[in-house]
């Protein structure tokens, strides 16, 4: 238990991808099964506990110290979970040579004490620590043990069940414990980077992860036993598998001359998730690009899955054959374990496909584009045309032509062109050179940079992320309102220009994060790129930016010229 | 006598008004009896300052030859006359010539803790309970959250993260007097022999730390003159927190900032730093060590001073103890 508790502590404060994995990695190296698999399952978010709500939690803790210490504490701390674990009485500290002298008893009515009861008066009103006096040395807990009292809780005795495992616990690892009953560790770590450690233990490819993922269980133990050379690769076992995507690369400069127009197809570029629907004896399964599972969000989708067959295709809202909706309507029904009627209604669901993987028991990803896609357009007409339509080919003679059509599209919800080899079968990952996407031009805006904080790791000395603003209110009494903030765009040498104007026009610090000069006549002006925006009820401007980049310094450009809110509200609608 | 009129809180200080003296004075005063060497209590422009002579020695380092008008050095133990009352210095176990101050008179004795802690440290004389009247006792980190964990223990995390991520400078933080030679000194206990790289502003306090014995292995100055960053792959330099975000920084291949600090308990605190790696590992007493201590003094009265006074306060009304925060202004939260 310490050890997947030590490797939460470092998780939650180690800022890069790469740091992050080898923590994994080394984590899956050294601890034993089950535990690493269970670690596993922790970070991807398969462990299935039943929760404990903050009020249990609240109620357990000033069963055991007094409710003043504790608020002052909580007031101190900010998060329940941590407080508790910080707060919980500690059976060892006990034992310490420490003799207390006999002690005046309380005023009556004093809180909850009683000196005479209380082996630890030391807490200001700790009650004793349930099993530790009848078991002062247990053995150290393993996160197998603590999953398994947990899992076999019933709702009745969860509250003590889960006492006498912080009972048991080190401070670390009733953080730990506290996040698991609590859900969600949210320590920024994705399944997908969970997956990529795996992958990086073999080493294999992370798409033969992604394959097998949804036919294995907690522990894991025969991928563990696979990846480390000991067994064979396993039977991918489930029904419905996730089948790893195929990705395009981004046009660069230079590739279209050497491409001709004829051995390519075009499509839109629709701005929604991409998903794949899999369908299969019985079993239906919408998955994300990485394999989640996300049919809990979708089941007016799922409920039209009547096939067998494995759809490839952009989830969207709205009507297909009326009207498709923006990113921020979509959003409205990502990320969410279930979805209320009221919220199908208004915004439905639907699949725009483009690629058929497995057609009644046949695997099509060896067949040539072409051919794949007569069969989707066969197979799309017997389908629910709510929920299911295709993406249309765009006829195109030239480059030049399509590039009108890309600047121009008919939608507003397309980012751009995808071209796809005519003769290419469906590969897995992003090979070169079969598909490639070409996004229209992003949009662009001229804010004002307001907040600087510094980075990590190499850049730990240097202010390189950027919140910037633009002006917002009536004509004389404009303010700067933030939009967004960036952390790159911008090359080394243009970092040390910043960092060095952060520091020269430093007005206030917070910690690590310093705010800047930004007046009319003061201040630096950033070009940001970005891909689209959303409406935003957190943020005080309103709305959100997808992909903020810083593209160009504008030493040149007056603060008192950047753009104002009402060019980004435009976009809006 | 009553207990406020042989020691009260004035805006210089504490101030006892039968010696006719202060304790750890945060202006310039006639008569400054020093509990230890940092520099929210040892301040430079005093008359006459009393403290032992590691305190001395560190203060003219810190503040020059001239920071006051003269000095006596005071043996652990030993007892003096000043004006009317008893004073004498007991070991507090914080750093380098720390000291409590015990002040008795007319049968009434009260003991300032200055700042003190009850777990080992290789590198000062552990503190000595004295039974006391009235106790002064610090309160940094008086909440039940703070509890500090085993430093070998922490010192054992940095030298794992070493071991896991080679090719990255680990740069503690930790405070030029006190902390930085401790955390040298365990990373020493724990078998690690090669050359620890340090900060300029540590440069002084830790030669005088090998010069009164405290041995600490080879120190290196971490400059990079005529190498190149690739030098500090894998190596370990402590530095005071406040040069991290600075450019002297940049001369570390990828630093993992690391800060040894008792506030590094709570998560959120290293996380607002960019702390990539907590070290608990504290100068203070944390909530076990304030309480006991405070039992064992046996004093029935404790007056509580600089940090979190309301829940040192609060436990000690649970148990029966008279308690008061003193409100003496002029002390850093931060000193750990």
């Amino acid at each position: 238990m310490n050890r997947f508790a030590e490797l939460l502590d470092r998780l939650v404060l180690t800022p890069s991808r790469n740091g992050k994995l080898k923590l994994i990695t080394d984590h899956f190296r050294a601890v034993e099964d089950p535990d690493r698999g269970l670690a596993l399952a922790a970070l991807t978010g398969d462990l299935d506990i039943a929760s404990v709500k903050p009020a249990m939690l609240r109620q357990l803790v000033s069963e055991r110290m007094d409710p003043v210490l504790f608020g002052y504490s909580y007031d101190y701390v900010g998060d329940l979970a941590e407080t508790v674990s910080l707060v919980w009485p500690e059976p060892s500290r006990n034992a310490s040579p420490v003799t207390p002298p006999p002690l005046t008893p309380p005023h009556k009515g004093e809180g909850n004490v009683d000196a005479s009861e209380s082996p630890s008066p030391l807490w200001g009103g700790v009650r004793g620590g349930g099993s530790q006096e009848h078991d002062p040395k247990p053995k150290p807990q393993t996160l197998a043990d603590v999953v398994a009292a947990l899992q076999s809780a019933s709702r009745s005795d969860g509250p003590a069940v889960l006492a006498r495992l912080l009972d048991q616990a080190e401070t670390s690892a009733r953080f730990a414990i506290i996040k698991l009953v609590t859900g969600g560790l949210r320590i920024g770590v994705s399944a997908r980077l969970a997956k990529q450690a795996l992958a990086d233990l073999g080493p294999v490819d992370v798409a033969e992860i992604e394959e097998l993922w949804h036919g294995l269980t907690p522990p894991y133990a025969e991928l563990f036993a696979w990846l480390e050379g000991k067994a064979p690769k396993p039977e991918q076992a489930a029904k419905a598998p996730f089948r790893p995507v195929m990705l395009s690369n981004p046009l660069s400069d230079g590739d279209l001359e050497k491409l001709a127009p004829a051995d390519y197809a075009a499509e839109w570029k629709w701005d929604g998730i991409r998903v794949q629907a899999v369908s299969e004896g019985g079993i239906r399964r919408l998955y994300s690009r990485t394999g989640d599972d996300v049919s809990g969000a979708f089941p007016d989708v799922v409920a039209s899955m009547d096939f067998d067959a494995a759809l490839d295709g952009e989830l969207l809202v709205g009507v297909p054959r009326e009207a498709t909706g923006t990113f921020s309507d979509l959003q409205q029904r990502l990320n969410r374990k279930t979805v209320s009627a009221k919220m199908q209604d208004r915004y439905p669901a639907f699949v725009r496909c483009y690629d058929l993987l497995q057609l009644n028991g046949e695997d099509l990803r060896g067949l040539a584009f072409t051919e794949r896609r007569a069969r989707l357009e066969t197979f799309i007409a017997t389908l629910d045309p709510d929920r299911f339509d295709l993406s249309p080919i765009i006829a195109f003679e030239s480059w030049q032509q399509l590039e009108g059509m890309r600047s121009a599209p008919p939608h507003p919800i397309i980012e751009g062109v995808m071209l796809k080899r005519l003769d290419s079968a469906y590969l897995a990952g992003r090979p070169k050179g079969p598909w490639f996407k070409w996004k229209r031009d992003p949009h662009t805006v001229d804010a004002v940079l307001m907040y600087a904080q510094r980075g990590h790791g190499k850049r730990s000395s240097f202010y390189s992320d950027y919140t910037f603003g633009v002006w917002s209110g009536a004509e004389g009494q404009e303010e700067l309102v933030p939009v967004g903030k960036a952390y790159f765009g911008f090359t080394d040498e243009e970092l040390r220009q910043i960092d060095k104007f952060v520091r020269d026009n430093t007005i206030e610090r917070f910690g690590p994060v310093r705010s800047v000069r930004a007046d009319k006549s003061n201040g630096l002006v950033l070009e940001v790129a970005f891909e689209g925006l959303n409406r935003s009820t957190r943020h005080k401007s309103g709305v959100a930016m997808r992909f903020p980049r810083i593209s160009r310094l504008r030493w040149d450009k007056p603060p008192a010229e950047a753009d104002r809110i009402e060019t980004l509200q435009a976009l809006l609608d | 006598m009553r207990a406020r009129d042989l020691l009260h809180p004035r805006p210089e200080g504490l101030y006892c008004p039968p010696g006719d003296f202060y304790i750890d004075p945060v202006r310039p005063v006639e008569r400054a009896l020093i509990t230890h060497g940092h520099s929210d209590h040892a301040r430079p422009g005093h008359a006459k300052v009393l403290a032992t002579r590691e305190t001395l020695d560190i203060m003219a380092i810190r503040c020059g030859p001239g920071f006051a008008g003269s000095t006596q050095a005071m043996a652990l133990g030993d007892k003096i006359k000043v004006g009317d009352v008893t004073v004498s210095f007991h070991p507090a176990g914080h750093v380098l010539g720390s000291a409590q101050i015990s002040v008795q008179h007319n049968g009434l004795r009260i003991v300032a803790s200055g700042d003190y802690k009850r777990a080992s440290d290789p590198t000062c004389a552990a503190f000595e309970v004295v039974a006391c009247d009235v106790f002064i006792s610090e309160a940094t980190f008086a909440l039940p959250v703070f509890r500090h964990p085993d430093a070998a223990h922490e010192i054992g995390k940095l030298l794992k993260s070493v071991q896991q991520f080679p090719e990255r400078a680990h740069l503690v933080g930790a405070y030029a007097l006190g902390k930085a030679q401790r955390v040298m000194r365990l990373l020493r206990d724990q078998g690690y022999d090669k050359p620890i790289y340090i900060h300029g502003a540590i440069a002084r306090l830790s030669e005088y730390y090998q010069h009164q014995g405290v041995d600490l292995g080879e120190l290196q100055p971490a400059t990079v003159e005529d190498g190149d960053k690739s030098d500090f792959a894998g190596a370990i330099v402590i530095a005071p927190s406040s040069a991290f975000a600075d450019r002297w920084a940049r001369r570390f291949p990828d630093p993992l900032a690391c800060f040894a600090s008792g506030w590094m308990r709570i998560r959120q605190r290293a996380k607002q730093g960019g702390v990539e790696l907590p070290l608990i590992i504290s100068d203070h007493s944390d909530w076990i060590e304030l309480t006991d201590t405070i039992k064992e003094t046996g004093a029935g009265e404790v007056w509580v001073t600089h940090g979190r006074e309301e829940a040192l306060v609060r436990w000690c009304e649970l148990n029966g103890i008279s308690a008061r925060p003193l409100h003496l202004v002029g002390y850093e939260d931060e000193g750990d």
